[in-house]
C-alpha cells in the first residue's frame, strides 16, 4: 500500500452514535409494540446494531456470533414460537402486568451506579480510558482461542466447559418435557 | 481544482499493483468498483441461471424450453423481467403491511450482503474479513427471518405452512453444516507439504488456522491439496455433508418442501406477486451462488487450477509466456489457456447452431442474432489469450467455473430426485448428517494430531 494513504478508522463517532442509536430505537419499539412480531422483528435489529458495535471494538468474532447465535438462531425460534400463537387476541388484550414504575426505579439506579463509577473512582477511568485498544482486529479469533484452549494464557476453559455443560442441562429438559415416551 | 484531481488519480493508482483486496488496502474507490462489478455479475449470472435451468431442465425431460423470444430463448429471462416489472403489484387486504413490505427486502439482503468476503482471487475480493466464513454462514442464515416473516405476514394458511417448514428445515441443516466446516477450519491450521495420503508435513503445534476465506484457500494452496481430497475419505464426507446440506439450506429440489407446489401452491411467496415476487427469486438463486462459493472455498481450491502443486517443466515462450513466478511451468501455461478456450467452444457452439437454424426467412433475424452472440464470446475468448488479460482473469475463470459446475448440480438434482417427505428429510438431517458430522470432526482432529498423539502413545515424550 501506498505509504501517503492511511486507513480512515471504522470506529468514528459517527458509526457509535448511528448504532447506538439503532439499538436504543429498536429496544424502546420492543417494549412499545403489541404485536409480538413486530416486537421481535424490532429486536433483531438491535441485536444487529449490537454486532456492529462488537465490530467497533475490534472483536469481529463476538460479532459474527451475535449474528449467527441470536439474529440467525434464536430469533427464527422466537418467530416460530410467536407465529403460532393467536395474535389477533393478545393484541386486543390489556397488559395486566403493569410494572413501568419499578422498572424505571431500576433503571435510574443503575444508569446512576454507572455514572457514579465512571465519573468519581480512579478505578473507572481506568477501566474506560481513551483509546484502549486490546487485539489487533486481525487477530481476535485466535486471541480468543488462546484465552480458552491455550496451555499457557488459557484461563477460561473450566468456565466455558461449565456454561457448555449447563446448555446440556437445558436441551436434556426440553427433551424429556418433550418427549413422554423416549 | 487540479490539484483536487490529482489528488484524486493519485488516490486510484495507489492501489493499482497492491497485493490485499481493496477493503484490506482502505482504497474506497476500488471497493466501489469492485462492489459494482460483483453485483452487476451476480446479477447477470441469475438471469442466465434462469435461462439455463429452464432451458437444461427441458432437455432432461426431452423438451424444447424456451424458444419463441430470441435465437433459442436467449432473451427470454428479459422478456421475463419486463412482464414481472409490469405486472400489478398485491398486497393481500388482510396482510401485516409494514411487514410484508420489509421481507423480500430482508431475503434480498441477506443473499447479497454475503458476497462482500467471496474470493474470486487472491486480490479478486471485495473484503477479507478475519471471520468470512462466520459471516458468511451468519448473514445468510437471516435470509430465513425474511422467508419467515413473509410467509406470517400474508396472513394466508399456505404461506405460513411454508414458512415454518422453511424455517424448521434451515435451522436443523446449518447445525450438520456448521460441522462440515468446522472440520476445514480444523485443516486450516496444519502447515507443510501434503506428503501423500495421509501426511501433514511438519505439523506445528504452535499453528493457529483461519476463518478467513482467503486464508481457507491459502492454506490449500500452500498443503498443495484442495481440502476435499485431505486425509481421503475424511475431506470427502465433510463435503458431502455440506453439499447435502446446502441444497436444503437453499430450498431447493429435492428439499423444496417449502415451496411444494402439489401441497402449498408456491409456499411462503403465494401471495407475493411482480417486483417483490422477482426479488425472491433473485434472492433465491443468489443465496445458490453463495453457498456454492462457499463449499468451492472450504473444499475445492477456490480459485487454484486443478492440481495446483503441479508445475511441469519450465518453459519460456517469447511474447506469450514469461513467467513471473519462478515456480510456473508449463503445466501453469497449459491451464492459463483454459479461459479462453473455453469461451471460444461457446462461440463454436454458437455458430454450430446457427448452421442448424431453419432456413426459413422468418428466422432471418434469430439467425444473426445468434451469430452475433457467437462472436461476441469468440471475441471474449480471443481477448482472454492476451497475456496481461489472461494472467489477471484465470483465479476468476476457476473460481466461476466450479461455481458453475454446482449451479449445474442444482439444475440436475430437480430434474432427477423427487421430493423428499417431511419427517424423511428431518431424519435425514439429525439422524444422519449430524452423527456423521460429529465423527468426522473427531476422526480429522485425530488425523491432524496423529503423529503428536502418536508420540504421546509410545512414551517419546512432546518437546
Amino acid at each position: 500500500m501506498n505509504p501517503g494513504v492511511t486507513n480512515p478508522p471504522v470506529a468514528t463517532a459517527f458509526f457509535f452514535y448511528l448504532l447506538a442509536a439503532t439499538m436504543i430505537i429498536g429496544g424502546i419499539l420492543v417494549i412499545t409494540r403489541r404485536n409480538a412480531v413486530h416486537s421481535a422483528m424490532a429486536l433483531i435489529t438491535a441485536l444487529l446494531a449490537q454486532a456492529g458495535l462488537y465490530l467497533m471494538l475490534y472483536a469481529p468474532f463476538v460479532a459474527g456470533v451475535q449474528i449467527i447465535l441470536y439474529a440467525g438462531g434464536i430469533m427464527v425460534l422466537f418467530l416460530f414460537v410467536i407465529m403460532l400463537i393467536n395474535l389477533e387476541r393478545t393484541v386486543k388484550e390489556r397488559q395486566f402486568n403493569k410494572q413501568w414504575l419499578v422498572g424505571i426505579a431500576a433503571a435510574a439506579a443503575l444508569g446512576g451506579l454507572f455514572i457514579a463509577v465512571y465519573t468519581t473512582t480512579t478505578r473507572g477511568k481506568e477501566l474506560f480510558s481513551e483509546g484502549r485498544l486490546t487485539y489487533g482486529e486481525g487477530q481476535n479469533t485466535q486471541a480468543i482461542a488462546g484465552l480458552l484452549f491455550d496451555s499457557r494464557t488459557g484461563q477460561y476453559m473450566f468456565a466455558f466447559e461449565i456454561a457448555s455443560l449447563l446448555l446440556l442441562v437445558a436441551i436434556i429438559g426440553a427433551v424429556v418435557m418433550a418427549k413422554k415416551r423416549i | 481544482m487540479g490539484a483536487l484531481m490529482k489528488e484524486l488519480l493519485l488516490y486510484i493508482q495507489s492501489y493499482l499493483g497492491s497485493d490485499k483486496t481493496p477493503g484490506g488496502a482502505g482504497n474506497i474507490f476500488w471497493a466501489t468498483v469492485y462492489i459494482l462489478l460483483v453485483f452487476g455479475g451476480l446479477s447477470v449470472a441469475v438471469i442466465a441461471m434462469n435461462w439455463l435451468e429452464r432451458k437444461i431442465l427441458a432437455h432432461m425431460q426431452v423438451r424444447l424450453g424456451p424458444m419463441r423470444v430470441g435465437p433459442h430463448g436467449l432473451l427470454q429471462p428479459i422478456a421475463d423481467a419486463i412482464k414481472l416489472l409490469l405486472k400489478e403489484d398485491i398486497i393481500p387486504a388482510e396482510a401485516d403491511k409494514v411487514v410484508f413490505w420489509i421481507a423480500p427486502f430482508i431475503v434480498v439482503l441477506a443473499a447479497f450482503t454475503v458476497f462482500v468476503v467471496v474470493p474470486f482471487g487472491p486480490t479478486h475480493a471485495i473484503t477479507d474479513m478475519n471471520i468470512g466464513i462466520l459471516f458468511m454462514l451468519g448473514v445468510s442464515s437471516l435470509s430465513v427471518l425474511g422467508i419467515v416473516t413473509a410467509g406470517w405476514a400474508s396472513n394466508s394458511h399456505y404461506p405460513l405452512i411454508g414458512a415454518l417448514r422453511s424455517s424448521a428445515q434451515m435451522v436443523s441443516y446449518e447445525v450438520a453444516m456448521g460441522l462440515a466446516v468446522l472440520s476445514v477450519i480444523l485443516l486450516t491450521s496444519l502447515h507443510g507439504v501434503d506428503l501423500g495420503l495421509y501426511g501433514t508435513g511438519a505439523s506445528n503445534p504452535q499453528a493457529s488456522g483461519t476463518l478467513s476465506m482467503i486464508g481457507i484457500v491459502q492454506a490449500q494452496q500452500e498443503q498443495g491439496v484442495w481440502f476435499v481430497f485431505k486425509f481421503f475419505p475424511l475431506g470427502l464426507i465433510g463435503f458431502f455433508i455440506f453439499a447435502i446440506a446446502m441444497v436444503a439450506e437453499t430450498n431447493r429440489a429435492p428439499f423444496d418442501l417449502p415451496e411444494a407446489e402439489s401441497e402449498l401452491t408456491a409456499g411462503f411467496h403465494t401471495e407475493y406477486s411482480g417486483f417483490r415476487w422477482s426479488l425472491f427469486f433473485l434472492a433465491e438463486y443468489s443465496a445458490m451462488i453463495a453457498v456454492s462459493s462457499i463449499a468451492v472455498t472450504l473444499w475445492l481450491g477456490g480459485w487454484l487450477r486443478p492440481f495446483p502443486a503441479l508445475h511441469g517443466p519450465i518453459i519460456t515462450i517469447p511474447h506469450l509466456w514469461t513467467p513471473v513466478d519462478p515456480a510456473a511451468g508449463a503445466l501453469d501455461f497449459v491451464f492459463a489457456l483454459f479461459p479462453g478456450l473455453t469461451f471460444l467452444f461457446f462461440a463454436a457452439i454458437c455458430f454450430f447452431n446457427t448452421a442448424r437454424m431453419p432456413k426459413h426467412p422468418l428466422f432471418k433475424i434469430q439467425t444473426m442474432g445468434l451469430a452475433g452472440f457467437g462472436a461476441v464470446l469468440g471475441l471474449i475468448g480471443l481477448l482472454m489469450f492476451i497475456p496481461a488479460v489472461r494472467d489477471r482473469v484465470g483465479d476468476i475463470f476457476w473460481f466461476s467455473a466450479k461455481v458453475a459446475a454446482f449451479m449445474y448440480l442444482y439444475i440436475w438434482y430437480r430434474g432427477t430426485f423427487p421430493r423428499y417427505r417431511f419427517d424423511q428429510l428431518m431424519k435425514v438431517g439429525w439422524k444422519v448428517l449430524l452423527p456423521t458430522g460429529l465423527g468426522l470432526l473427531i476422526l480429522t482432529a485425530v488425523f491432524a494430531m496423529h503423529s503428536e498423539l502418536w508420540a504421546q502413545f509410545t512414551g517419546a515424550g512432546h518437546p
